[in-house]
């Protein structure tokens, strides 16, 4: 098969894993090296599919052939997809090619699981290895890694990625056991604590080796730190695939952030695949639930909510019609309004329309005079959203409806594939 | 009142900007005076002479390093009032203290925006410029690209591409500036025209079929896609040209996935199903008799144990360790975070000061079995941070068959307890600890315990009594010192 044959499949292959990003990693560039690549903090996302996502990485299967039966899965060994296996060394021209026509940021690459754990892992690795010794290739790396692979190979990894993957899929040890029946939980959570002892480690080390600079006289106290995945550790998990509330895949993104220190959970609602197995649901999520998942994922992150308050719900599922935020304040209607001008931080990042950026210059703004409504707009925050919650020198809201709050909004956005299963 | 005039050279001219803005400032020239032109249509300078304002220009004119960030991005942006619009603020920083403090004045956040959009278009230059190669007699092809910015971004641009592509011979081109790298410097030069730049060639196509196949058809999202990639930047993305044609396709293909049947399985493989989480009957399974090899396999079994909730929330089992023919075991409580992580009983901070206390009573880790009365951390979130919870007595009597089977398999002639709940578990019922502590009970198994704190009670305590609480917590351990002064069973 050609190359453009085997594009082709392993591209498609790999559309399924949401990650895209290629940024949070250390700043480098190709000044007094050979080869190629820069990475400056920031990704950059160098196109857009018509599905919405950002093309940043090459993002494909290093083979699509693969041992294991995961059901939500296009390569699992049943499927009647077409294979393709790359070789390392076209993987390598392909990232660089498409590198120097500026077309991506750098390479994401996964594998199905072909021979054994370790087999597969060690191509990966070779991959990142070849790129990054043989044609110092300075760009972005993100490796998918194999649990169950030797501790040996998920070390090597991290010294050529940026970053390292290992998806969890399912939120539940019960519905891996169910739906990828040689995926092992433990296996699975004991390879991220790896990840993350590594990647404590070698900040601390980068740590020590700052301090040794700035004592010029002093040797070195230790060889300089192996880096190891300077921009962390990320997973993903499919939603809709398996009967998993919300609220449980909530609590284990939480887990995940808190045990793993994962820089980004990635939701991904299941989608419908060619040649599906028979046991899995017959409708996909709608694609807003994916959408709900991130905004509340963002509240963990960055608003100070803490995940078992985020679904009040009793069917354990986060409300489609309005955001996270909203529906949280809604069923606290009881802590408003609150004064913009006197609320601390933690209860002005719990209203409805106020981002983080906002309320942080709310604070700065507060600190020299009162702000008033027309401030509000200047920040862009969306009134209608925001008004019902605040209490400001000219403007005190009336009790707090839902119907009235629901008309001042646009209606949740209709999506193609709600209309397309409905 | 005389308008002064200010011809700046050329779209950028930053140092021509604030030589000017000194000057002005340092006159007390007010910004309604003062009229900004860029390149040629600029009329010549209209002020009196130069002399009149050297000097006293420097010390006028300080402003926040913000102001001076800020000022570099407005001034590439196209809007002709730019320059107007960075010397009124600069005006107004000097004679209104309060803008400083003021995020939210009008001016501020117009510059602000300005700020914002030349960004973007920065940001957008570096995402969709595209290299074609051009093969024009060198060994390795020079790289040819053609762009259309917004703002005037091509000079600020350029050192970014550079520090990407050191190797290699690039240059971008667009409509009123170019810029060129041969390998060791940049060179800018006039406008350019599109048919300057190279049509597509097959090493592109590659680009096409990447971008075809990594769309995902069931998930059609054009809005969010033309939000990040705005439509003007179309004509010059090659593949922008599939858009409407996968687009158009994507319902179709979507609905026949769907309505495909289920797929007839290629061939069954054998499920390596996940073992049957282990309970009390699978665990009284015949172990081997070595007890090496029990114990390895305890250890296997608990990982995969879930007889209290604790299991499925922790990462790994944390089992006990140290050699079967251990004389004493030490039995604390459950593994704390950084246990959790490593999979080894007593490495956190506990660990450290139990290791310290060793150290000071001459013992020697690698001849005492250290294990914990529960084997996987129990845990509260708070945040990002993992705060350890005691386990309840259910769930640590759910847990003590392992560690009976521990005691079983390495004989030890006595244990110590390190706390409330591996004392409960090892005596049977609760005890309290700051009472019998120093002395020795008898377990349930008939052999002698010696009951003392935990060391993170120590590392909790009143920082005063550090020292005290720790030389109390060595005489306790001390009561030992006869099961350990022979290496193995005597
Ligand atoms: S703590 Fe003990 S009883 Fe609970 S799951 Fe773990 S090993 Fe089993």
């Amino acid at each position: 098969m050609n190359i453009q044959g085997k594009l082709a499949i392993l591209a498609d292959a790999a559309k399924y894993d949401a990650s895209c990003a290629s940024s949070g990693t250390e700043r480098r560039d190709s000044l007094g090296g050979r080869g190629l690549g820069s990475t400056e903090g920031m990704g950059i996302c160098h196109s857009y599919a018509p599905d919405g996502r950002c093309i940043s990485l090459l993002k494909i299967l290093l083979t699509n052939f693969c041992q294991y039966d995961c059901l939500y899965c296009v390569n699992r060994v049943t499927s009647n997809v077409p294979r393709a296996r790359f070789s390392v060394d076209e993987v390598v021209q392909l990232t660089l090619d498409f590198y120097r026509r500026n077309c991506i940021e750098g390479l994401f690459l996964s594998s199905g699981i072909i021979q054994s754990p370790d087999y597969t892992m060690e191509q990966v690795v070779e991959v990142a290895r070849v790129l990054r010794e043989e044609h110092d290739f300075r760009g972005y790396i993100h490796l998918k890694t194999i649990p169950d692979a030797a501790p040996e190979l998920l070390a090597r990894a991290g010294r050529y990625a940026d970053r390292l993957s290992i998806n969890i899929e399912l939120p539940t040890e019960t519905g891996l056991a169910t739906l990828a029946p040689e995926k092992d939980a433990p296996a699975i959570k004991r390879s991220m604590a790896r990840l993350r002892v590594h990647i404590d480690d070698a900040k601390e080390a980068a740590k020590g080796d700052e301090a040794v600079v700035s004592m010029p006289k002093s040797r070195p106290k230790r060889a300089k730190a192996e880096r190891f995945a300077p921009a962390g550790q990320s997973t993903q998990m499919i939603v809709g695939a398996d009967a998993a509330d919300d609220r449980a895949i909530l609590a284990t993104s939480a887990q995940l952030y808190g045990s793993y220190r994962l820089r980004r959970v990635y939701y991904s609602a299941f989608s419908p695949i060619p040649d599906a197995a028979s046991s899995l649901p017959l409708k996909p999520p709608p694609l807003v639930r994916e959408h709900r998942l991130y905004q509340a994922d963002w509240l963990m992150r960055f608003y100070g909510f803490g995940h078992e308050e985020i679904v009040a719900s009793d069917d354990g599922l986060l409300r489609l019609d309005v955001d996270p935020k909203l529906a949280w304040a809604l069923a606290h209607r009881e802590r408003f309004p609150v004064d913009l001008n006197r609320a601390p931080r933690e209860l002005l990042l719990r209203v409805p329309g106020l981002g983080a950026k906002a309320v942080e210059r709310v604070l700065a703004a507060r600190r020299v005079r009162r702000l008033r409504s027309d401030d509000l707009k200047r920040l862009s925050v969306p009134l209608g959203k925001a008004l019902p919650f605040l209490l400001l020198p000219d403007h005190k809201p009336r009790v707090i409806d839902d119907a009235q709050v629901a008309a001042a909004l646009k209606p949740a956005p209709v999506q193609v594939q709600a209309a397309l299963f409905a | 009142m005389s308008t002064v005039r200010i011809a700046l050279e050329g779209e950028i001219d930053w140092d021509g900007f604030r030589a000017a803005a000194r000057r002005l400032i340092a006159q007390g020239v007010p910004p309604e005076e003062a009229s900004w032109s860029t390149g040629t249509e600029a009329d010549l300078f209209d002020t009196p002479s130069v002399d009149a304002w050297a000097g006293s220009a420097e010390a006028t004119t300080t402003v926040p390093a913000a102001f001076v960030d800020l000022c570099e991005r407005v001034r590439l942006h196209r809007d002709p009032s730019r320059f107007a619009l960075m010397y009124r603020l600069l005006w107004r920083l000097q004679h209104e203290p309060a803008l400083r403090h003021d995020p939210l004045d009008a001016d501020r956040l117009r510059a602000q925006a300005m700020a914002k959009a030349v960004g973007r278009d920065l940001h957008k230059m570096r995402a969709f410029v595209r290299f074609r190669p051009v093969h024009d007699g060198l060994p390795e092809p020079l790289h040819v690209a053609w762009f259309e910015p917004e703002h005037h971004i091509v000079e600020a641009n350029a050192p970014f591409f550079m520090r990407r592509f050191t190797h290699m011979r690039w240059a971008i081109l667009t409509p009123r500036r170019s810029v060129r790298w041969d390998g060791s410097s940049l060179t800018f030069g006039p406008g350019a025209a599109r048919s300057d730049a190279p049509s597509s060639d097959a090493g592109e196509a590659l680009w096409l079929t990447y971008y075809r196949h990594i769309f995902n058809p069931a998930r059609l999202k054009l809005d969010q896609m033309r939000k990040e990639m705005p439509r003007r930047y179309w004509r010059n993305l090659p593949e922008a040209e599939l858009i409407s044609e996968l687009t158009a396709h994507a319902l179709p293909r979507t609905g026949r996935m769907v309505d495909a049947p289920a797929t007839v399985p290629k061939r069954r493989i054998a499920l390596l199903a996940m073992e049957e989480p282990v309970s009390r009957s699978a665990a009284s399974k015949p172990l081997p008799n070595d007890p090496q090899k029990a114990l390895a396999a305890l250890r296997m079994a608990t990982d995969r144990c879930r007889e209290c909730p604790i299991g499925e929330h922790a990462t790994q089992s944390v089992f006990g360790e140290g050699p079967v023919t251990a004389r004493l075991m030490v039995v604390g409580e459950q593994p704390g975070d950084k246990e959790d992580l490593q999979g080894r009983p007593f490495v956190g901070p506990a660990g450290h000061l139990f290791d310290k206390a060793l150290e000071d009573l001459g013992w020697d880790r690698t001849q005492l079995y250290v294990t914990n009365a529960v084997k996987h951390f129990k845990y509260e979130l708070r945040g990002q941070r993992r705060i350890h919870k005691t386990p309840t007595q259910r769930e640590a009597e759910a847990c003590l068959h392992w560690l009976e089977s521990e005691i079983e398999q390495v004989k030890p002639q006595a244990l110590i307890a390190l706390g409330a709940t591996a004392t409960r578990s090892l005596i049977g019922h609760a005890v309290p600890v700051l009472k019998a502590r120093g002395t020795w009970l008898t377990g349930q198994h008939s052999l002698p315990v010696l009951v003392t704190v935990h060391p993170s009670a120590l590392l909790r305590g009143d920082p005063a009594q550090r020292d005290e609480a720790y030389r109390e917590w060595l005489a306790d351990l001390s009561q030992a010192a006869r099961y350990m002064a022979g290496a193995g069973r005597g």
